[in-house]
């Protein structure tokens, strides 16, 4: 069955230049092991590809069952200079919890 | 510390535009040892000092008059210190406007302003930028360079009786970290300690973010009483254990993942977050919750800070014209697509970077995931940046025209000019910074 990681986790986007960062935060602690295992840093940037023009890394955060993608090259050269209505790439999140997996 | 080794401090702005009244709140109802405000964005020391080179009065945070005359009187009742950033590119001019307001509202007040992050007169316009690999002057005029400062800078002005203190550029957890290692007595060498305090300063900053705010949405995060929002305080114990919770019956939620989304927020590399003050490691911090809107953060650690300090340089970087229209009803899309069509014609040749929105379809994350449902309405927005105020005006110009011009049933133009600034950044040796604290004193 297909779910998307809106129904089982939240996100909040940050900005740091022209970085973007997206965590991920499963609602159930137990979800943290299978985010792990399938959205890797690989699975973001193909969904992302049209929004991160750069590297993506992936952090693991065990100790409050969360997951962080720092994503380089992102905010069409950062908050003070780009063109895009959200300058800041705030609303990306929401990109990232678009994101389709199976789930058994 | 007016509880027994217990350290209270609330943070009532977490931006330069927040709302004003939940400082309000914390102020009459918690009782607390230190309000912080954080008020003060890259951008926004950039522009802080284009209006103090207009008049060497001014250049300090454009709601400091609003904010000191419903908080001085309550900071005074309640002996609440108040450590702000307001004073953005001019502390001292923002000191001499408290006393003034401070004389008026007839309140005894002593200001302290924290001074030496403006250091556009020690960098070279030839040291290559992080972001861009190219000097400086390559990015364009120079504006603004301002060192983010560390807690130590603040520590003279905490260790005077000063009611207020009031800074430039300090990192933002430096605001929080500096008054637990004051009131502790901390050694600002021992990184471990350092490093947790900046974890309780980085979940503090951004104010309404930890109390549900930021965070709320109405379906699978529902959060009450949202057009009341608190903000956070911090009970601090003298080994570093933090208790976050907000003053009771005000909106908003404390919890697991509330702090687990703001520890989280803007974190490049949570093994190295890195302010002046320290190297904090986030990865083995421990979040839990203690009771119904308490949230205890243990665990943040640290390594030496760095020899460096990070240098927020602020460049022109010309104007950015916008021009909006909106389409409704059949065939909208089609219409607005169709007027964008247009402008680009029109606009293509006569600017470098032309980019054209339909807002309600994919503007906002430039891509729809696959989702294709056609909206009733749509508003076209263009968007291009100019060297010139007058060229950037072109672009609202242009879709103004589209009234008459056509397509059929265009409506509600609006169009805007912004100066841009751009920001980018150098490191600098932190011997070559040298802060000073100045006193007022009504």
């Amino acid at each position: 069955m297909k779910t998307k990681l809106y129904d089982i986790a939240h996100s909040r986007a940050g900005d740091k230049g022209n970085t973007l960062t997206l965590s991920l935060i499963p609602y159930d602690e137990s979800d943290y092991e299978l985010l792990c295992s399938t959205i890797t840093a690989q699975k973001v940037k193909e969904h992302l590809k049209e929004i991160v023009q750069d590297e993506i890394i992936r952090y693991e955060l065990p100790n409050i069952a969360s997951l962080l993608f720092v994503c380089k090259n992102a905010l069409l050269t950062g908050v003070t200079t780009s063109l895009a209505i959200d300058t800041h790439g705030k609303s990306l999140s929401y990109a990232l919890l678009e994101m389709e997996i199976e789930t058994i | 510390m007016k509880r027994n080794n217990l350290l209270r401090i609330g943070c009532g702005a977490g931006f330069s535009g927040d709302r004003l009244e939940p400082s309000v709140v914390l102020l009459k109802q918690a009782d607390l040892d230190y309000l912080v405000l954080e008020c003060l964005a890259e951008r926004t020391i950039a522009l802080a000092q284009k209006r103090k080179a207009q008049d060497t009065s001014k250049g300090y945070d454009p709601l400091l008059e609003k904010r000191m005359r419903l908080y001085l009187p309550l900071l005074k009742k309640h002996n609440t210190r108040l450590i702000t950033n307001m004073g953005a590119a001019n502390p001292v001019a923002a000191a001499n406007k408290i006393i003034e307001i401070a004389k008026e509202l007839g309140i005894k007040i002593k200001v302290a302003a924290v001074t030496g992050d403006d250091v556009l007169d020690k960098i070279s316009i030839h040291e290559i930028a992080l972001e861009t690999n190219e000097p400086l002057y390559k990015s364009g005029e120079l504006i603004s360079a301002n060192a983010y400062l560390g807690a130590d800078a603040l520590l003279p002005a905490l260790q005077s009786d000063a009611d207020v203190i009031i800074t430039g550029r300090v990192a933002d957890p430096s605001l929080f970290v500096a008054p637990i290692v004051h009131e502790f007595g901390w050694d600002l060498n021992n990184h471990n300690l350092v490093g947790q305090a900046t974890v309780i300063g980085h979940l503090m900053e951004c104010a309404g973010q930890i109390t549900g705010g930021y965070f709320a949405e109405p379906v699978k995060k529902k959060v009450e009483q949202m057009a009341t929002l608190g903000h956070p305080f911090a009970d601090i114990s003298f080994n570093g254990e933090a208790t976050i919770s907000k003053v009771k019956g005000t909106g908003g939620i404390i919890n697991l993942a509330t702090a687990k989304e703001q520890l989280l927020y803007e974190v490049t590399n949570p093994y190295e977050y890195v302010t002046p003050d320290v190297i904090a490691d986030f990865t083995q911090v421990h979040l839990k919750e203690t009771a119904k809107d308490h949230v205890l953060a243990t665990g943040g650690s640290g390594k030496a800070k760095p020899s460096t300090l990070k240098v927020s340089v602020g460049y022109k970087a010309g104007f950015i014209g916008e021009g909006e229209i909106s389409y409704a009803g059949s065939i909208a899309l089609e219409r607005a697509k169709l007027a964008g069509e247009i402008i680009h014609e029109r606009l293509y040749n006569d600017f470098n970077e032309l980019r054209i929105d339909y807002i309600g379809y994919n503007s906002t994350h430039r891509i729809t995931f696959g989702n294709t449902a056609i909206p009733y309405e749509i508003r076209l927005r263009v968007a291009a940046k100019a060297t010139d105020a007058e060229t950037a005006a072109i672009v609202g110009e242009e879709v103004e025209a589209l009234y008459t011009n056509g397509p059929a049933g265009g409506g509600g133009v609006r169009k805007n000019i912004n100066e841009v600034i751009g920001i980018v950044s150098v490191l600098i040796d932190r011997k070559k910074i040298q802060s000073s604290i100045t006193f007022r004193e009504t």
